[in-house]
């Protein structure tokens, strides 16, 4: 307790940096994903190869990406465009499911409506179709939050300074104290975005609260 | 991969116009040196790298030159090309083991002969400082039991025994020149087997002391030698060579007040105030920066 | 792509016990002993929860919090107390084993908390009409109705454990992993790629044999299963 409070804002400022690292990626892939998870909707070809390859990203351990993230783009080692890009790559492979699925879960009924209506493509797509796959999709970005916040940690075996240069640090010189406050600030960050998604859903989908009231 | 390759550029993309809009709050200074009025000051990872790295920090920002930090990076293997594209610009160094990562054949024996291969390995684009009396050196380490089994003083007393013993270091050491192999050709050292552990860190010290390793590497300034009662093996054929601190710095970026104010921390560092320092960062466990500052202003170089 | 095939195809690299066929025994070792820790655990536990819906609240809210607990720093701490306590190998085996049991978990109590939960109420009511007791219930029933869903929690919590073990090597330890610690340590991207194309071909040919198994154990009538949502399976690290 006394290291944390003489180290506030070293802490503060790994949380910062550590929060940037793990939301940036998370709005990219929700952008990335969602005419992904579109595509993949209506295209029956499209469909198992786009779930199921975006997928497979899950199997590259987070640590082997980190690193080859050079490779790839050109990049220097001790980039945070590396870890942006990596986590960017794993919030896609989780979220194109997770837009399909809510995709899925729009009743034809409705679609079927909203062509009566005569609104068609790209207006039914983000006003109707999309607002109903909410509550789906944003359950898929609380678990990528909640799994990015974890893996930017580990980041820290690159030299990449944020919360897990508490885990490194206090390893090194066996010292718990750091290490812990580590876990509880990765923690409380999680907690936090997953807040912040939930409003942000309830004010998305009115909907939703006003049915379970009634 | 050519998924992979296509949401990578996209979201690089997506990246750069987010990151023209907003401040980056990484405030990461530009990744090449070209016309970068910043230092960045790099360090390996272990805890007396990074403490080097904040009093080579400490002493350029008292100049007021205008400095940041990227600490525990990595191994030597991993922070040299960062050296060389300029990611990272100052490195605290040890002469004879940075000579023989640049040229295994490097000549090591003693402090002169460590410093001329360093220079002569360097490449172009950067530049050695002085080098400090400061020593910290590699070395073979085993407890006080297993020095008394089988009478152990030098690093050849294993010879016979080592291919019963287990070897245990850095996962590096398993390819370094003044690693397993510098023991094999310069000692004909065979062990059992090569434990990779962590850069002298709790791992090295846990698996001696519980006997998952006889023999580790561990660094001569280690307050864990003392500690834990461990035995330094002598090194007659100085495979370790002689490893003084010596800071090593982009050239372009070495003007007179940059070079003046590294040159003044090398004359004040001897290897008990390292010793100690490292001690107050790893057994007291203050701060690396702390420790580093306090130490500047009593030297007079900040 | 060249580094990667040099480094397959180099012979030394497939003998003794750094080589490619000891580690990926290791790896299989590990995981499969904490996949068993943890299956053993958490499948009865989600089970009896989902029968008898007590705990519901409790369990939801820890699981979630653990899938919270960065892995890296939970590693670190379980070695620095464990390790100096315990002798031999397992001095840096043993907390590694317990992170990874603890990040098995979550997706196994899901699944077959799920799988019980959300196994048709007419189902379970007719089973109770014949005569059927608690116990027979969720023996005949409830367990069969829900395997599906108790294969897709292991089959998520051993992607995730297979990719995770990887960590482990940075405490020393053993498997796949160490082609990745040891090649960033050396800077051998060749090794780095190769480690982690392993890895991922390992956790194919798993989830393969498990989708195998899950053919012959379920029963016909009950596919095509739902898929575990994305919300109850979680990502590795």
């Amino acid at each position: 307790m006394t290291w944390f409070l003489d180290h506030l804002a070293l802490v503060g400022s790994l949380l910062l940096v550590h929060a940037w690292l793990a939301v940036v990626p998370l709005l990219l892939g929700l952008i990335i994903a969602i005419p992904l998870g579109w595509l993949a909707e209506r295209n029956r070809v499209l469909r198992p190869i786009l779930v199921v390859g975006t997928g497979l990203l899950y199997t590259i351990p987070s640590l082997a990406l980190f690193i080859l993230m050079p490779l790839v783009l050109g990049t220097g080692i001790l980039d945070p465009l590396n870890v942006i890009i990596a986590l960017t790559v794993y919030t896609v492979a989780l979220l194109v499911r997770t837009v399909v699925d809510g995709l899925s879960a729009v009743p034809e009924t409705v679609r079927q409506a909203a062509i009566a209506m005569g609104i068609g493509g790209a207006r039914r797509f983000f006003t109707v179709e999309l607002p109903l796959a909410v509550p789906v999709i944003s359950s898929g970005l609380r678990v990528a939050a909640v799994s990015n916040v974890s893996i930017v940690s580990i980041a820290a075996l690159l030299g990449i300074a944020q919360l897990g240069s508490l885990f490194t640090d206090g390893f090194a010189r066996d010292f718990l104290d750091p290490i812990v406050v580590g876990i509880v600030a990765c923690l409380v960050l999680s907690v936090v975005l997953d807040a912040l998604i939930i409003g942000v859903t309830r004010v998305l989908t009115p909907w939703v609260a006003a049915r379970s009231a009634a | 991969m050519k998924t992979i390759r296509t949401l990578a550029v996209g979201a690089a993309a997506a990246f750069a116009l987010t990151a023209c809009a907003s401040t980056n709050p990484m405030a990461s200074p530009s990744t090449s040196a070209s016309k970068s009025s910043t230092i960045v000051v790099g360090s390996a990872n272990f805890p007396e790298s990074e403490l080097l790295a904040d009093i080579y920090a400490g002493a350029l920002k008292a100049k007021g030159v205008t400095v940041t930090t990227k600490v525990n990076i990595g191994t030597r293997e991993t922070y040299v090309p960062a050296l060389k594209n300029g990611e990272i610009n100052v490195i605290p160094e040890y002469t004879g083991a940075f000579a023989l990562y640049l040229n295994k054949a490097a000549v090591v024996t003693d402090g002169a002969t460590s410093l001329a291969s360093l220079k002569a390995a360097l490449p172009e684009t950067l530049i050695a400082l002085d080098p400090s009396k400061a020593e910290d050196k590699d070395s073979v380490a085993v407890t006080a039991a297993t020095a008394a089994q089988y009478n152990l003083k030098s690093i050849g007393d294993l010879a016979p025994v080592a291919s019963q013993l287990v070897l245990g270091g850095p996962p590096e050491w398993a390819t370094r020149a003044n690693g397993v192999q510098g023991l094999k050709t310069v000692y004909g050292l065979t062990f059992k087997e090569f434990k990779p552990l962590d850069t002298a860190g709790p791992l090295t010290v846990t698996a001696l002391k519980n006997g998952q390793v006889q023999a580790a590497n561990l660094f001569t300034t280690d307050p864990s030698i003392k500690a834990s009662g461990f035995v330094v093996l002598d090194d007659p054929k100085n495979l370790f060579g002689a490893q003084n601190v010596i800071p090593v710095v982009t050239k372009s970026l070495a003007t007179p007040t940059v070079t003046a104010a590294l040159n003044a921390v090398s004359v004040k560092l001897d290897t008990d105030s390292l010793a100690t320092l490292v001690t107050k960062v790893v057994v007291d466990k203050q701060d690396a920066s702390k420790v580093a500052d306090e130490w500047l202003k009593a030297q007079g170089l900040a | 792509m060249n580094l990667v095939w040099a480094w397959l195809a180099d012979p030394a690299h497939w003998q003794g016990t750094g080589g490619i066929p000891a580690r990926i025994a290791e790896h299989l070792l590990y995981s499969a002993l904490v996949l068993v820790l943890a299956a053993a655990v958490a499948v009865p536990l989600g089970l009896w929860i989902g029968h008898t819906g007590r705990g519901r609240v409790v369990v939801v809210n820890v699981v979630n919090g653990m899938r919270s607990v960065p892995t890296l720093g939970l590693l670190y701490v379980s070695v620095l107390v464990l390790a100096p306590r315990l002798r031999g190998d397992w001095a840096f085996l043993t907390p590694a084993i317990i992170v990874l049991f603890l990040l098995a978990m979550p997706p196994i109590l899901a699944g077959a908390y799920a799988g019980v939960a959300e196994v048709d109420p007419g189902v379970r009511d007719a089973a109770r009409g014949m005569g059927m007791s608690g116990l027979e219930v969720l023996w005949g029933v409830e367990i069969p109705c829900a395997l599906p869903l108790i294969f897709s929690g292991l089959r998520s919590a051993t992607l995730q454990v297979i990719a995770t073990a990887t960590v482990a090597a940075s405490v020393s330890v053993g498997g796949l992993g160490r082609f990745l610690i040891d090649g960033l340590a050396a800077r051998d991207y060749g090794q780095m790629a190769g480690g982690a194309l392993l890895i991922g071909l390992v956790a194919l040919a798993v989830d393969g044999v498990f989708a195998l198994v899950q053919r012959v154990a379920v029963s016909p009538g009950l596919r095509p299963a739902r898929p575990l949502k994305t919300h109850e399976a979680i990502p590795a690290s």
